[in-house]
């Protein structure tokens, strides 16, 4: 099994990869984050400690890890309204903690919950935001028509946010938050608490979004999402960056994760001897029984690809004079990473 | 940069030009989301504002001299003070009940705490917006004067100080409204109002001048204390100025050393709740 520190040397090769690339596309990252340190009044630990990463533009970066991780003050810091201990954050060069009033106009932020302004309509809260940030008029009424109907507001431009379901208010505030056309859309658990139909929606949406260029930074407890969406993920427990990489690359790193899980029906004979023989096969790591009712089960932890042992855990299977009842293959996710990393699942 | 033409507003995928974006537009686009807000709401606003001063001129300026219980001259004390009492109070509810709602529960703040102008001006703003609903609240408080009472003391010669103070009062009361605001828990918010608000309106010498309480000369300290005598007093100074009153020098003083005291301190208080 991979430790944490010898992921943690995986992180830096690809960040030190991407930097290179960067530096061959002659485009410094949109968003910058350096040695990123924070801690609120009064708290024992450090909320964020010392995180590092950088967003390449048109990216879709994921921070995952468990509620508490530090993802929301990360990019609370990244959006102005947390103001860092200690470290760097930039974005497109500006400094967010020394220009936040700049820093200002090239984010935007759609937070965990609704904020949308309940004394007015749909559309004039796209309208008013583009105002705070100095879109002309009649470009704001352009951008504004354009969203609603993209995100299928149309019909409902006029009507209080009070009426809006958890999915909806998501998309209008999805849509406030490209009023001003921002450099970067910055979306924190964008589906938490969503019904699975909205969720897709958001997932769309993303996919577009990215489609179009639009540089994004997303935060999620959901492995599901950050695979789905992001082109790289940062993984995040108590406050510092665990590991970083594409979804495969971080999978990838992880040699014993990828299971064959074999169910034997024994007819009476004993099973020992099997599970013995079945961990000396090469490839296979290490042999763990599993609790099951009838028969054997048992789970195959393997060095390599897994459908090429299928065959000879067989031939062992059958050698023994026992029957195979199931064989499940065990793709390595980004729980496993995270349980890798931690030793916890993410929830 | 990629340049693709697209549907998405975002310069990223369209090259779109930027939106000139400056703290002085922003600053005038949140004012106006304000004002717009009260615009459309206009009739309600007045008739939460107006109703309590009302009751109380009617009550103390007709009812109760009608009645014998108090002399004709007392409405000419009464109506200086209720005018600075309507600027005061309307004030700081227009900044204290607004902050605590959206800081605590609606979070709807954030969208313009995230406008691109320094957020110390987002709280300067709700001042100036909150002054301006008092200032409206006072003055429609002028015609009611006329309609309840009959007539109300006026003097040309006292306007440049009667406008100055009323100014001076819808300050004070924001400014002190957002100190409310910000420093008071969600949960203590009933408790308060309650345990503050009561005790200011009638500390504040609206119902009776000042000078006259050398008799109570603990309620004369205690009152002293109460920004809002200041107001009152110096609205007697330009309205009714024979009836004793603080000299109006001291009244403003006390109300320009308050407003800058307690703007700073509640910028501060902003701050903190805005910004972690």
């Amino acid at each position: 099994m991979l430790s944490a520190c010898q992921l943690r040397k995986t992180t830096l090769a690809v960040d030190g990869h991407m930097e290179v690339s960067v530096n061959g596309n002659g485009q410094a990252p949109v968003v910058e984050v350096r040695d990123l340190v924070k801690r609120y009044r009064k708290a024992k630990g450090n909320a964020v400690d010392g995180v590092s990463f950088a967003v390449r533009r048109g990216e879709v970066f994921g921070l995952l890890g468990p509620n508490g991780a530090g993802k929301t003050t990360t990019v609370g810091i990244l959006t102005t309204r947390v103001r860092r201990t200690g470290g760097t954050a930039g974005v497109s060069g500006v400094d967010v903690g020394t220009d936040p009033v700049r820093a200002r106009s090239l984010v935007a932020v759609v937070p965990q919950r609704n904020n949308l302004d309940r004394s007015l309509s749909i559309r004039q809260n796209l309208l008013f935001h583009a105002a705070y940030h100095g879109v002309p008029a009649a470009e704001r009424a352009r951008r504004a028509d354009a969203l609603l109907e993209e995100f299928g507001l149309d019909e409902r431009a006029n009507d209080k946010p009070d009426m809006f379901s958890g999915g909806q208010a998501q998309r209008v505030m999805v849509a406030r938050a490209l009023m001003h056309a921002p450099e970067v859309l910055f979306l924190d658990e964008p589906t938490t608490g969503l019904d699975p139909a909205a969720r897709l929606f958001v997932w769309d949406r993303v996919r577009d979004l990215k489609a179009r260029g639009v540089t994004i930074v997303l935060t999620t407890h959901d492995m599901d999402e950050a695979a789905q969406l992001a082109d790289r993920v940062g993984i995040m427990d108590h406050g510092k960056l665990l590991a970083l990489g594409t979804p495969a690359a971080l999978t990838r790193g992880l040699p014993g994760r990828t299971t064959l899980e074999v169910a034997v029906a024994l007819d009476g004979i004993p099973g020992n001897g099997l599970l013995g023989e079945l961990g000396r096969l090469g490839g296979v790591e290490r042999v763990e029984q599993v609790a099951s009712p009838g028969g054997l089960r048992a789970r195959l932890y393997l060095t390599g690809e897994a459908p090429q042992l299928v065959a000879p855990v067989a031939a062992v299977v059958a050698g023994h004079r026992a029957r195979l009842t199931d064989v499940t293959i065990g793709i390595p996710s980004l729980e496993d990473v995270f349980i890798a990393l931690t030793g916890r699942t993410l929830r | 940069m990629t340049t693709t033409t697209s549907r998405s507003p975002s310069p990223a995928a369209t090259g779109a030009p930027r939106a000139a974006a400056s703290p002085a537009r922003a600053f005038l686009a949140v004012l106006w989301r304000d004002l717009y807000v009260t615009g459309r709401e206009l009739p309600v606003f007045l008739a939460q504002v107006v109703l309590q001063p009302l009751f109380l001129l009617f009550v103390f300026g007709k009812v109760l001299t009608d009645l014998g219980f108090a002399q004709g001259g007392y409405t000419r004390i009464l109506f200086p003070g209720i005018l600075a009492l309507t600027a005061f109070v309307t004030g700081l509810q227009s900044t204290a009940f607004p902050l605590v709602i959206d800081f605590s529960f609606t979070k709807e703040i954030e969208d313009r705490l995230l406008a691109p102008l320094p957020v110390g001006m987002v709280a300067v703003e709700k001042v100036i917006f909150a002054s301006l609903r008092a200032l409206l609240a006072a003055l429609v408080m002028l015609p009611i004067g006329v309609w309840i009472l009959g007539s109300i003391p006026w003097r040309a010669s006292g306007l440049p100080l009667f406008v100055a103070i009323l100014v001076f009062g819808c300050l004070v009361g924001s400014c002190l409204g957002m100190i409310m605001g910000t420093a008071v828990p969600p949960n203590r918010i009933n408790v308060m109002f309650a345990l503050v608000l009561t005790p200011l309106l009638f500390t504040g010498a609206s119902q009776y001048p000042w000078a006259s309480l050398d008799h109570l000369p603990w309620f004369q300290v205690v009152t002293a204390c109460n920004p809002l005598t200041y107001v009152s007093e110096g609205m007697r100074a330009a309205m009714v100025p024979d009836v004793p009153h603080i000299a109006p020098w001291i009244s403003v003083l006390v109300l320009t050393v308050t407003i800058v005291v307690s703007m700073a301190v509640g910028i501060r208080l902003f701050l903190r709740r805005a910004i972690d």
